[in-house]
C-alpha cells in the first residue's frame, strides 16, 4: 500500500488515488469502486459540486497553474485538497498552499503530490502543507528529519504568524 | 553593522548542517544531478569551466577585519590564494572542492558569513550604496532595512523556487545611485513624504541580461513599516503569473512588461490589501532595533584638514590625484571616505588575493573602525578615514596596489569573469580590460576625459552590466570565434539608461583602438563642461559610427 507522509514525519498507510484529468471530450474515470477515496481535478469538481459535496471519499487537486480562488467559500467542504508539483523547481504549489490556508480558510488535510523529494519537505510544512506523498523513489524513513531541518524561520509563514523580528521585540 | 544573535546563529549552523547533509547524499547518489543543482545554486556552488565556483554572501557589501582575514585564509586553505570581488557586492571563489564546501560553510559561519542564496531561482542578496551612513545627502541609512529584507527572504518557504533569480537594491541618495537600482527586479529608493516619514519608491522589473530594461516606478510612495508585505505581494504575483515555460522569458521584467506596469501594480495592490495588515507588517520596535545596529562609530571631534591636506596635494602630484579621485566628501567633519581601487592594469578586476585581504583588514582596523565595505564597482571602501591620516593611509597602500588613482575613471572597468573561468560565457573579458587599460595607461589623458563607465560582459547574462556602461562590451561568440559588440550611452545611475548598439562586432585586438576611436569623438565635439554621457545624448550615436566604421 502506498505511503503518505505526516507533518512531524509519520509514515502512515494511504489509499487516495489521484485521477488524472480527462482527455478533451473524455469524462472523469472515476473508481469503479465507490469506497475508493479519489482526488478529481479541482475545476472539475466545482462543476459538479452538487453532484460532489458531502462525498467524503471524494477529494481535489490543483495543478500548479491553477487558482485556488475557484473554491472560495467551498474548501471546507472539502476533507483532502492536494495540490500538483509537476517538477520541483515549480515553487507555485507553496503560494497556491498559503492561499488555500490562509486567504481561503482552508482547515483539513492539504497534501503535497507529484514531484515530492526530501530537501522541499520544510519549506512546503511552512506553507501549510500537513500530508506528503513522496516521489516512489524517495526514502520516506528521512523524511522526519528533513522537515526539521531548521527549528525556526525568520519570516511568518502559514506555519506561524509571528515573524523572528516580533520574537525578539517580546 | 550587523551583529548575529543566537538566533541568527542557530540559523546559520543549521543551514551548515543541512549543506552537508545535502552534499553527502549528492556524492553517495541519493541526489540526482537535477536535484541537486537547485540545493547547491542556492548555497552558491555553481560547476564551472575548470573547477567549482562558490559564490559568498556579503550582505550590502559590509565587512568586519575578521571576515576578510578569514576569507583571506580560506582562499588560502581551500583554493588558490585569491578571491573575486563581484559586481553585486559579494566575493567569490574559483577553485573550491565540491567536498569542501560544508566545512567552507562552517568556517564562514563561525564569522557571521554565508553563501545562502547567492545563486539560484530565489532571492538574492540585497545590495545598496556602499556610502552608506556616511554620505551628508542621504535620505535615511538604507542598511537597516536591507537586514531587514535579507533576513526577511532568508529561506522564505513560498519564495525558494521562483521562475527565475530575483535581485533586490535599496538607494537611499537623492542625487547619486550607485546600486543600479532600477536595472534590478525591485529598486527601491528611499524618501519622505510631505510629512516627513519615511518610505519607498518601488521600482519593479529592471533588469540587464538578454531584455534589458529600466525598471518603472509601480509605487511612488510604501510607508516603511509595509516594506515586507508590499514586497511579499509583489513576490507573490510573481512566484505565480512569472513565466516558467521559457528561461529567457521568466524574469519579472517580462511579466511586467506584459501586463503593463500599472496593470502589474493593480495586481499587486490587490494581492496586497489582504495582507498589509498582517503580522509581518514592520513596528517601529523592529525598526528602531535594526536601526541599533548601524550607528555611527565613535568619531573623534576633529576639524577639517582643508590646510595641511592643501599643502600635501601641492607638493605631491600623485597625492592630490588620489584625493581628487579616489577620496570623498564624508558627512563627519574632519573625516573622509577612501575608495581602493582594486583595478590595477594586469590583474583581473575585482581579483584580490590573500594577502590584499589581509591588507584590507588590516588597513580597515587602523585607519577605519575596522569595518571595510565592498562596491557594485569591484572596489573596496574604507568609510571613515580621518582627514589629517590620509597621507599616511595613502604612503602605506602605495605597494599594496590599491592606490590607481582612477576610480569612476574609464580604466576602472566593471567586468566579469568572462571565458577565462565562467562556463556560461562567450568571450574572454579579461584580457579585453587589460588591452584597454594598457591602451589608456596616461593618467592625465584619464583625467581629462573625465568619468566614463566601462563595463564588459563576457555573455548575454550582462554579469558585467554591459548595458548601463557608457561604453559597453559584450563578447558574442561567432563561428567559434570571440568578437566584441559595443554600445553606448547606457547608465547605471538616477538617469538610468539602456545603452544602443553601436554597429557589428570587432575582433579582440581591435578593441582598444575602436575604444579610443569613441574616446576621440566625444573629445573633438564635448563643450567646456560636458562629460562623455552628456556629449553623447547632445549628439546622437551616428558621429561614433561614422569615426569607428570609417
Amino acid at each position: 500500500m502506498p505511503e503518505v507522509i505526516t507533518r512531524n514525519g509519520g509514515i502512515l498507510e494511504d489509499n487516495w488515488v489521484v485521477v488524472a484529468r480527462p482527455a478533451e471530450g473524455e469524462s472523469l474515470d472515476l473508481p469503479r469502486d465507490t469506497d475508493q477515496p479519489a482526488l478529481i481535478p479541482a475545476d472539475l469538481w466545482l462543476a459538479g459540486q452538487e453532484h460532489y459535496i458531502g462525498r467524503k471519499n471524494i477529494g481535489v487537486w490543483f495543478d500548479s497553474h491553477q487558482e485556488p480562488e475557484m473554491l472560495e467559500g467551498l474548501v471546507n467542504e472539502l476533507d483532502v485538497i492536494a495540490v500538483n508539483f509537476p517538477k520541483f523547481a515549480d515553487g507555485r504549489g507553496y503560494s497556491i498552499a498559503r492561499l488555500l490556508r490562509e486567504r481561503l480558510g482552508y482547515r483539513h488535510e492539504l497534501r503535497a503530490i507529484g514531484d515530492v523529494l526530501l530537501d522541499q519537505l520544510q519549506f512546503m510544512k511552512r506553507c501549510g502543507f500537513d500530508r506528503f506523498v513522496l516521489r516512489a523513489d524517495k526514502n520516506a524513513e528521512e523524511a522526519a528529519r528533513c522537515l526539521n531541518f531548521f527549528s525556526q524561520g525568520y519570516q511568518a509563514a502559514t506555519d506561524t504568524d509571528i515573524p523572528l523580528f516580533r520574537r525578539r521585540a517580546s | 553593522m550587523y551583529v548575529y544573535d543566537e538566533h541568527d546563529r542557530q540559523i546559520a549552523a543549521e543551514r551548515v548542517e543541512q549543506f552537508r547533509d545535502q552534499t553527502r547524499r549528492a556524492l553517495a547518489g541519493e541526489l540526482s544531478e537535477d536535484e541537486f543543482l537547485p540545493l547547491r545554486l542556492q548555497n552558491g556552488l555553481y560547476v564551472q569551466r575548470l573547477a567549482p565556483m562558490l559564490r559568498i554572501a556579503v550582505p550590502y557589501g559590509m565587512l568586519r577585519s575578521v571576515q576578510l582575514r578569514r576569507l583571506a585564509r580560506i582562499t588560502r586553505d581551500y583554493d588558490k590564494g585569491y578571491a573575486h570581488f563581484t559586481t553585486r557586492q559579494n566575493v567569490q571563489l574559483n577553485w573550491p572542492a565540491v567536498e569542501d564546501v560544508p566545512d567552507i560553510l562552517a568556517e564562514l559561519a563561525e564569522v557571521e558569513m554565508h553563501a545562502n542564496q547567492t545563486s539560484g531561482n530565489c532571492i538574492r542578496n540585497t545590495t545598496t550604496d556602499q556610502f552608506s551612513g556616511v554620505q551628508d545627502d542621504e535620505i535615511a541609512d538604507p542598511r537597516p532595512y536591507c537586514e531587514i529584507i535579507r533576513q526577511w527572504s532568508t529561506f522564505h518557504p513560498e519564495f525558494a523556487f521562483l521562475p527565475r533569480k530575483f535581485k533586490v537594491a535599496v538607494n537611499a541618495s537623492e542625487h547619486s545611485d550607485r546600486a543600479a537600482i532600477q536595472v534590478h527586479d525591485i529598486g527601491l529608493q528611499l524618501v519622505r513624504d510631505d510629512s516627513g516619514e519615511l518610505g519607498f519608491r518601488v521600482h519593479v522589473g529592471g533588469g540587464l541580461g538578454r531584455t534589458p530594461m529600466v525598471g518603472p516606478v509601480i509605487r511612488d510612495y510604501l510607508p516603511e513599516k509595509d516594506l515586507l508585505t508590499y514586497l511579499e505581494a509583489v513576490l507573490r504575483v510573481y512566484n505565480r503569473y512569472g513565466r516558467r515555460d521559457n528561461k529567457f522569458k521568466a524574469r519579472i521584467k517580462i511579466l511586467v512588461k506584459a501586463l503593463t506596469p500599472e496593470g502589474f501594480a493593480e495586481k499587486v495592490e490587490a494581492e496586497w490589501a489582504h495582507i498589509k495588515d498582517s503580522p509581518t507588517e514592520l513596528t517601529r520596535e523592529a525598526i528602531a532595533k535594526f536601526q541599533t545596529y548601524f550607528t555611527e562609530p565613535a568619531y573623534e571631534p576633529v576639524p577639517e584638514a582643508t590646510e595641511s591636506l592643501a599643502a600635501r596635494r601641492f607638493e605631491n602630484r600623485a597625492f592630490d590625484q588620489w584625493i581628487a579621485h579616489n577620496v570623498d566628501t564624508h558627512k563627519k567633519p574632519g573625516y573622509a571616505i577612501v575608495t581602493l581601487t582594486v583595478k590595477k592594469t594586469g590583474v583581473p578586476p575585482g581579483d584580490v588575493t590573500d594577502r590584499q585581504l589581509e591588507q584590507i583588514a588590516d588597513l580597515a582596523d587602523e585607519y577605519s573602525f575596522g569595518e571595510a565595505r565592498v562596491t557594485h564597482q569591484q572596489n573596496a571602501v574604507l568609510a571613515d578615514v580621518r582627514q589629517d591620516r590620509l597621507y599616511e593611509l595613502w604612503q602605506a597602500i602605495a605597494p599594496m596596489d590599491f592606490g590607481t588613482a582612477n576610480l569612476n575613471k574609464l580604466t576602472d572597468v566593471i567586468c566579469c569573469p568572462g571565458g577565462d573561468y565562467c562556463s556560461l560565457a562567450n568571450a574572454k573579458s579579461i584580457p579585453v580590460a587589460e588591452a584597454i587599460q594598457r591602451k589608456f595607461d596616461d593618467l592625465d589623458f584619464l583625467y581629462d576625459i573625465g568619468d566614463i563607465d566601462l563595463n564588459i560582459s563576457g555573455c548575454m547574462n550582462a554579469c558585467g552590466h554591459h548595458h548601463v556602461g557608457h561604453i559597453g562590451v559584450l563578447g558574442v561568440d561567432k563561428k567559434g570565434q570571440e568578437f566584441y559588440q559595443i554600445s553606448l550611452g547606457g547608465s547605471s545611475h538616477h538617469d538610468a539608461a539602456i545603452g544602443k548598439i553601436l554597429g557589428p562586432s570587432f575582433a579582440r585586438d581591435d578593441m582598444p583602438d575602436v575604444i579610443k576611436s569613441i574616446v576621440d569623438v566625444y573629445v573633438s565635439n564635448r563643450t567646456q563642461e560636458e562629460a562623455f554621457l552628456d556629449t553623447y545624448r547632445r549628439i546622437g550615436i551616428d558621429p561614433f559610427k561614422e569615426r569607428v566604421y570609417a
